[in-house]
């Protein structure tokens, strides 16, 4: 009997010749990510066990939360970060000015490859899946003790398999295909499981859709979210790393719990209601919803082709009187990048604000928090009760194009509304 | 070990967001988290909570951020343990390592509710409602889960498997 490509990944770190669905293994893990939120949780924990960092070259260490620091408090837990990774020589630690959204840079730097076991402390590590790398989220203990160790200790999950057909139609993206896949098996329904993305559909999805679409696994409760490696991934690390890596491909005849089939061609632009990432609908099925801020960026949507489809619907038009746009690049090389394109400055004639790279909003952190009873139409993660502000607040979750049309019509709008 | 305690209910994916909002992460300092835990959905917590009370929850507690925060918020509250249905799998292993007891029943779950009584021997997971006099048993932690839980959490396990 074969094996998955996540089940192969586990198998080779843990030293094994095979695994299974809910073994216990200990694995070595080949590169490890903190932020400045859990960072400074992690740190206590390892130098607790009294040993050296394991290798200064694999740890990552980025400032993004609450960075540039948004009050005394979160400025002392980027020192407490900053002042460790001096001190441990920490190769991967990435200062304001240079640093990015850490799931956007990781891959942007090219120090998260194929094959590769990454642990993060933030749930949205399983971005890295897109580049066929087994990645997952745990917390501040569990990356403190990894810190000092090199490994860590996983259940062998069982993998559903999606495979995806077709292409997808204009307007419609990596962000349509993650909610209504959401949509349809619920907020657990990859619980303790490996989301792991196949079929002919795969090779009409960009890098950037991709990324998206692993970084939202966790939002089905998934383990990690996992794609094929083929040509585009090739050409996508082939500019950004020569260092040699593994690919791995799921055996033809590998065991899966479950099989879900989505036909790209079929999918529409679709929004996630509060309060939950499961409460999807197609946008063209929604009554009128005003909205008060529109935000678009974030480790789900904060890349440059994200800011393309953006720039595309607002270029030329202006954001809505009574709508707050917010645009943040996800690292600084895309904001260069969306700067030599003329987005940065169509965005702004358009009305919206650009900000420097931060995680801020997403997390009801800074630069864009709701108040009482106010809607956002966000490219982010987590709709959740007072997730983005107040309590009594809403976010919407859409694509880049939803939430860029939405900021134009002052009301949660599909593309070609505002483009007829 | 064995513990009695007054139950804390609460429904389907219980989100760490409202466990502790992000709003309060610019500290990892546990008492200061502790006095916003489950304020977005249940303002009487921090106010009700007594040393030695239980949370009780649905499915997939814990769901959403990867934030320690959460359990540790939890603990610090004075709950000495959670029981769920089932739990989303970063604070499962979050609240293991910080040394947090779990305790997953399924379906069995509806035997218990808000203000309920509970006498639980976390050694064997059985846990007697006090209150309707019902027994459900938990499933045992697996394999050497047991010894980081036993340990009171990763950092001790792993400093004793270091000696």
């Amino acid at each position: 009997m074969g094996m998955t490509m996540t089940e192969k990944i586990l198998a080779t770190h843990a030293g094994c010749a095979k695994v299974e669905p809910g073994q216990l293994i200990r694995a070595k893990v080949d590169f490890l990510l903190a932020n400045d939120i859990t960072g400074p949780q992690a740190i206590p924990e390892f130098d607790k066990i009294g040993r050296p960092v394991f290798d200064p070259d694999k740890i990552a260490l980025i400032p993004d939360h609450f960075i540039p620091n948004k009050d005394i408090k979160s400025a002392e837990q980027a020192k407490v970060m900053r002042e460790f990774a001096r001190k441990h020589k920490i190769t991967h630690y990435v200062e304001v000015g240079r640093m990015g959204i850490e799931h956007v840079l990781l891959p942007e730097m090219g120090w998260v490859l194929p094959g590769e076991i990454i642990i993060g402390a933030d749930s949205h590590t399983c971005t890295y899946g897109a580049v066929g790398a087994f990645a997952t989220g745990v917390g501040g203990t569990d990356l403190g003790a990894s810190m000092a160790t090199g490994d860590t200790w996983f259940k062998v999950p069982s993998t559903i398999k999606v495979e995806l057909t077709g292409a997808l139609p204009e307007w419609v993206s990596g962000k349509d295909v993650i909610l209504t896949l959401i949509g349809h098996i619920g907020v657990d329904g990859a619980r303790y499981q490996a989301l792991e993305f196949t079929g002919p559909g795969v090779a009409n999805l960009s890098m950037a859709d991709r990324f998206t679409i692993s970084n939202m696994a966790i939002e089905a409760g998934a383990k990690n979210g996992i794609f094929p490696v083929d040509e585009k991934t090739i050409e996508y690390l082939r500019a950004r790393t020569t260092k040699p890596y593994n690919v791995y491909t799921s055996d033809s005849d590998a065991i899966y719990a479950r099989e879900i089939k989505i036909d790209l061609s079929t999918l529409q632009p679709v929004v996630a209601m509060p309060h939950l990432p499961e409460n999807v609908k197609k946008v063209s099925d929604l009554p009128e919803i005003r909205i008060d801020q529109a935000v678009i960026g974030s480790c789900t949507n904060g890349r440059i082709d994200d800011l393309e489809q953006a720039a595309k619907i607002i270029a030329g038009r202006k954001i809505h009187p009574d709508v707050r746009a917010i645009i943040i690049p996800g690292t600084q090389e895309i904001y260069m990048e969306a700067m030599k394109r003329g987005y940065i400055a169509q965005f702004i004639e358009a009305g919206a604000v650009v900000s420097t790279p931060t995680c801020g909003p997403c997390l009801g952190g800074y630069m864009g928090i709701l108040a009482a009873g106010e809607r956002c139409v966000s490219t982010t993660n987590r709709n959740f009760r007072g997730r983005m502000g107040h309590v009594d607040s809403e976010v919407y979750l859409a694509s880049p194009a939803v939430a860029a049309a939405s900021a134009i019509m002052g009301r949660i709008a599909e593309p070609k509304e505002v483009l007829a | 070990m064995k513990f009695t305690g007054k139950v804390w209910r609460y429904g389907d994916n219980i989100d760490t967001d409202v466990i502790i909002p992000a709003r309060y992460l610019n500290t990892s300092n546990p008492q200061e988290l502790a006095l916003h835990c489950m304020e977005d959905i249940d303002k009487s917590f921090v106010s009700g909570v007594k040393t030695g009370d239980i949370m009780v929850a649905d499915n997939n507690f814990g769901c959403g951020s990867s934030r320690e925060h959460a359990p540790v918020a939890i603990k610090a509250s004075g709950i000495t343990c959670v029981i769920a249905a089932n739990f989303a799998r970063i604070f499962y292993r979050n609240a293991i390592n910080i040394g947090l007891p779990l305790l997953e029943v399924g379906k069995d779950v509806a035997k218990i509710k808000a203000g309920d009584t509970l006498s639980i021997d976390l050694e064997t997971g059985e846990i007697v409602n006090t209150t309707t006099s019902e027994r459900i048993q938990a499933q045992p932690l697996p394999g050497f889960i047991q010894d980081i839980a036993r340990a009171g959490g990763l950092i001790n396990y792993v400093k004793g498997s270091a000696q």
